[in-house]
Order: structure tokens, then sequence, then C-alpha cells
């Protein structure tokens, strides 16, 4: 069928400032995920999954311009032992990065594959994304396996002893980056990914994370405070047997993030959690979008996500968990929940249950309020001053998103981050 | 030490007049218990002096050494030494309630000038307040107030009352909800606080509680006024013939 007009000249446009990496082994990959795009066409504000969210600086040829921001204080993790893999503005940068040799997994560079024979970046490249594709379409994902210019391949054979850090560093005012990364957790295996920074002006970033039986993957993400940047990123998981993945996001300021999480249960007694954190002040707009399936027996699945929101913010969620017919003992909870620090803020929320399966346990809520005035008065009677007072309220808010992060630095570092920025934003 | 003058007292939103003349002085040291019959105005009392929202003074004061209460925030008027005991605690999922007594000690530390307690020494001092109330290390841990039955909920707010040692001891109705071993080991809490620089006003519906903390003086309140005062034995008349009698006799 063909496009409707508007959608076809906005993706043409796209495409006439995109070329194509030059790429090996992933070019059949690429050449797919672009006939995907052609096909479906590039969001647009008529299509109901981008409904709360206006996609038309996402997809627009130009990136809009967004001011370098000096955050002046210490780069998130910097005091954890890690492996650093900097970006800036979405390329590789070997001379800030650490080396990429470490016990238990393989690191490369996309590009490097591209012209190996390494067959399980192949089988994996652009294969998630497709699959995600159904029954919703996700346009920007497919644009990205096709002109992605660089990204990771992480193949991870043992336990690291240590996290891979992704760091995105924002250089220039008019980057428009695209990032693809590709991680395999094999059997038994075990790792921790971290990933922060603003990234570009821009940043589309894709990464699909397959994960064996038994394999665990952790990861942590702090998407940085330059203010005018734009985001979006999409993460496609597939679990097998007895696999792990638990996901937790903070988003500090941006003007538009759109963060998407596709996650695929496909093996018995799988475990999924996706969290997210987000806070925003003034011209700010943030949406987690997520989608879980559910395609295997006793998997549980928790989706946590909380947004703080102040002077005209607005935060978006459209979260989904889908049990496929035979998907017995499922256990899915899915929570999303705004505090609306103002009159002048929202949350646009749009929560999903379809299931095909008898016995299943899924519950899902969604709820926007204020401050606890009760609560906000019994601390203050008890000495704590209103401002005060109310940062632990919004902290407390945050703590059941927060408490998805199992690893205790890691979620006080993202605690501090948020008590910074409840200092500077009361 | 607490001077209350001609209160009158009105809900913000609708024109009804709660406290109509409240006259009350709560001298340091003694132990002043407000009895009365639902709807009377004890709670509002409490939340007034407090600085809870929602009421407005329309007449009279009600000062602490001196310093006009009504004029402060409710974090001032804690920091200058008022405590209220709440009724119905409050729970606060998501703070933790060392983490909310230390904050709380700190920050009345801060806005007297004094410095803050060490973590350290803040441990050692809870931990021993806690310990005669006969709450548990995990009681400490878990958030404010959350799963807490109603006799921890109580004892929490005397563990709070014993940490921020306030000068006027204000207990809205601490004895409802308890059964008569956690009365007592309340009463206790109250009792190891008395002391000559304290003021306590104590706000009940039974006599029972004042049999575990002795009051020197006693009052009735009907209708937003005080209309009777007298010493001990005024509590027990209370319990024995009810208000209506005395009701009877002031009107």
């Amino acid at each position: 069928m063909a496009l409707p007009e508007v959608k076809q000249t906005a993706t043409e446009a796209r495409l006439a400032n995109l070329v194509m990496p030059d790429a090996g082994c992933t070019r059949a990959a690429r050449e797919d995920a672009l006939a995907r795009v052609l096909e479906m066409g590039l969001p647009g504000r008529r299509d109901e999954y981008w409904k709360y969210t206006r996609p038309d600086t996402l997809v627009a040829p130009e990136a809009p311009r967004a001011a370098l921001f000096d955050p002046d204080e210490a780069m998130l993790f910097a005091d954890l032992d890690r492996l650093k893999i900097v970006f800036v503005d979405g390329v590789f940068s070997p001379e800030e990065s650490d080396d990429l040799t470490l016990e238990g997994v393989t690191i490369d560079r996309i590009e490097d594959i591209c012209f190996k024979d390494i067959h399980w970046a192949k089988e994996l490249y652009g294969v998630l994304e497709a699959r995600g594709q159904s029954p919703v379409q996700r346009p920007l994902a497919a644009l990205n396996t096709a002109f992605a210019a660089d990204g990771i391949a992480i193949h991870v054979s043992g336990k690291p002893s240590k996290p891979i850090s992704f760091i995105y560093r924002h250089a220039s005012e008019t980057s428009d980056a695209m990032l693809h990364h590709i991680i395999r957790v094999e059997s038994g295996a075990e790792v921790t990914i971290l990933e922060n920074g603003p990234a570009a002006s821009r940043f589309n970033k894709c990464m699909e994370i397959d994960i064996a039986d038994g394999g665990v993957l952790h990861h942590v993400r702090a998407q940085g405070r330059d203010h005018e940047r734009r985001a979006a990123t999409h993460m496609f998981t597939r679990l097998g047997q007895e696999s792990v993945y638990k996901s937790f996001t903070l988003t500090v300021n941006g003007v538009l993030t759109r963060n998407e999480q596709v996650v695929e249960l496909t093996g018995d007694d799988a475990v999924a959690h996706v969290a997210g954190a987000c806070v925003g002040d003034g011209d700010f707009h943030h949406d987690d979008t997520v989608f879980i399936t559910h395609d295997a027996v006793n998997c549980e699945s928790r989706q946590v996500f909380k947004k703080v929101l102040r002077n005209g913010a607005t935060g978006v969620f459209q979260g989904k968990i889908l049990v496929k017919e035979g998907a017995q003992k499922t256990d899915g909870y899915q929570i999303s929940q705004s505090l609306l620090l103002d009159d002048d803020s929202q949350f646009l929320a749009k929560p999903e249950l379809e299931i095909y399966a008898d016995d299943v346990a899924c519950s899902h809520g969604s709820t926007s309020g204020a401050i606890d005035e009760t609560a906000l008065f019994y601390l203050r009677s008890r000495g704590i001053p209103t401002k005060e007072a109310t940062n632990m309220l919004t902290l407390a808010f945050l703590a059941e998103a927060v408490d998805e992060i199992e690893d205790d630095a890691l979620s006080k570092a993202i605690v501090d981050r948020l008590e910074g920025w409840l200092s500077r934003h009361s | 030490m607490l001077e209350i003058k001609n209160l009158h007292v009105k809900l913000e939103e609708e024109e009804k007049q709660i406290l109509k003349g409240v006259d009350l002085t709560v001298e340091a040291g003694k132990v002043h218990a407000i009895m009365g019959p639902n709807g009377s105005g004890k709670s509002t009392l409490s939340y007034v002096l407090s600085g809870r929202d929602g009421y407005e003074v329309t007449d009279g004061s009600a000062t602490l050494g001196g310093e006009d209460l009504l004029e402060m925030e409710p974090e001032e008027r804690a920091a200058a030494g008022v405590f209220l005991a709440f009724q119905y605690p409050v729970e606060i999922p998501g703070v933790g309630n060392m983490t909310f007594l230390r904050t709380a000690v700190n920050a009345q530390r801060k806005a007297r000038g004094e410095d803050e307690l060490s973590a350290a020494d803040f441990l050692k001092e809870v931990r021993a307040k806690a310990k005669s109330l006969k709450i548990d290390a995990d009681m400490l841990k878990r958030p404010v107030n959350v799963g807490f039955s109603g006799g921890e909920k109580k004892r929490n707010e005397i563990l709070q009352m014993a940490m921020l040692e306030p000068k006027m001891c204000i207990l809205d109705e601490t004895d409802s909800g308890l059964d008569v071993d956690a009365m007592k080991l309340v009463a206790e809490g109250v009792n190891a606080l008395r002391d000559e620089g304290r003021g306590f006003l104590v706000i009940t519906h039974y006599q029972r509680l004042l049999d575990h903390i002795k009051p020197d003086v006693v009052h009735i309140m009907a209708d937003g006024k005080i209309v009777k005062t007298g010493g001990p034995d005024l509590a027990l008349e209370v319990e024995n013939n009810g208000y209506a009698d005395i009701l009877a006799e002031v009107n």
C-alpha cells in the first residue's frame, strides 16, 4: 500500500541526507532494514503510536541545533571500576576509550567485524529489530539498522569482573548520531552494561540484546543533562530459558526523549524488569514506550516507571504486556506514576494488557498526583523545612523505580544524581 | 511556657467556628490533660498549635516562651520546641525511618544554630532510646510507619519525641487504638521525658491513659472552649459520670 503523501515526502527527505555505510557482513541486514523503512515510512503526527509525542524533530532531515552544556559535576560512575567505551557525537574515540580487552567478553567495533566472518553478529544485527516491527511498527529503529554509522558488538561468554560502560559525549551543536550496538550473552554468562551522556544534539540509538539460557544482563543508563538534546532509543531484548534482563534508565532534562523497550520472553522461567525514573523541569518531553511479550511458561516481567514533572514538563508512558497463547503462569506487573509538582505539567499514560492464556497473573496501574500534603505536614511538624521535606517525598516517590537497580553502588550513584537535580530545581 | 489566650479558630474553607475562645496556660514541668466529647475542638487545638493548613485564627494568641507560634511555619514551631504526637501517624513509603529521624533532628539543630549530630552519635542515641520503647532494628530500617501496627506507630511517635527533645509535647489521643500493654509502654516513654523544663498537653477521651500519665491539671473542653478546670479528680469524675453532668453544670 502506498504511503500517505506527507509521510512519503518526509521519509524521502530524511533518506536523502543519509548514506549507508559500506558494511560487509551487515550489508544484507541494512538493505532489508531500508526496505522496511520505505514500506513503513518514518513516524508522523497521525500515527497512533506517536499520539503523545511529536516525531517531527526526530524525523527531520537535519538535527535541530542543541547547545552544549557543562554540567559542572563529576561524570556519572566516575569512581567505579569499569571498562570505558567512549563515543563523541556518535563516533568511537579510541583515544578516550579503554583497551577493549576484558576476560569473559569479546568487544569489537561493528565496523571491524563487518569484514570478518563473525557469525553471531550476523545472526543478531537487525534481527531482533526486525522481529520487533510486529505487531507495532518502529521505523526509527529500522532507519537505525540501515544507517547506523558506528556501534559495538559485545560477546559475553563469562562473567567479566567489571561493567562495560558506554560514555556518549556531546561536542558539536549540530551533531546527528546513530549508533547500533549488539550484545550476545551466552548461556550462564553475566554482564553489566552502563550507558551515560547526552551523546549528540540528536541521537538515534538501537541496542539488540540476545540472552541465551541462564544468561544475565544488567543495564543502567543515564541520559545526560544537555537541555536541548533529542533522543530516540530502542532496546530489543530476547530472553532464553531462566535468563534475566534488568534495565534501569534515568532521564534528567533533555527537550525530547523517546525510549522504547521491546522485550520478548521466549524461554521458560525468564525474568525481565524494565524501570525508569525521569525528572523534568520546563521544556521537557519524556516518553517511555514498552512492549513486553510473554511467549513461554512461568516468566516474570516488571515495568516500573516514575516521572517527576514541573513547570509544564510532559511525561508519556505507553506500556504493554502481551501474553501469548500457552504462556501460562505468567507474572506480569506494570506501574507508571507521575508526580506533578504544579498544575502546568502533564502525564499521558496508556497502559495495556493483552492476554491469550488463562492461567496468568497480570496487574497494571497508572496514577498522577501531587505531593501528599498530609505527609508533607508530618515531616514539617518534625522540623524539616518545606523544600527538604518536598525533596524527601519526591525521592521516596522515585524509590520504587530506583530500587530495581540491584547493585548498591550503581543505585547510590543514581540517587546522588536525583538529589543533585532536586537541589537545583526546587 | 505555653500560653493560649482567647483563641478563636474557624475552618478556612467554610464558615464554621471550631474554637470559640480557648484560654490555657501550661507551665514548664507540668502535665495538663484536655478531655472532652467528640467534636469539642480538642484535635483542632493540637493542629492549630502545630501549624497545620486549613485553619484560620480569627482572634486570640498562642505563644511558647513568649514567642508567637501563630506567626511561624510548622518547621519553625518544631525548632522552637513544639511537638505533636499525631492521633493518626502518617505512613511515608520510600522514606526510611532512620533517615527521617536523623533529618529531623539535624534540621532542628541547624535551625537553632547548633552543630549537626554525627552519624555515630545519632545512631548510639537512637538505639538506646528505641530499645527502651521496645522498637527493634527492623522498625528503624523500615519506611516511616509503613506496615506498623497501631501500637508500633504510637511508639514511633514517642521515639521521635524522645529524639527531638521538645519543650512542649502535645499528645493527640495517643491512647487511641492501643491495648493495655502498648498503652503502658507509651506512657512509660512519656513519663521518662517528664522534667522541669518540659510541658505536656495530653488530649484524650478516656481517663485510662491518665492512670499511667498522671496529670497535674485536667481541663474539660466543650463546644470550642475550656469549660472546667480541676485536678486529677476531674478525670475520674468524667470516667464515672460522663460529660453530661459537667456540661449541664456549666450551662
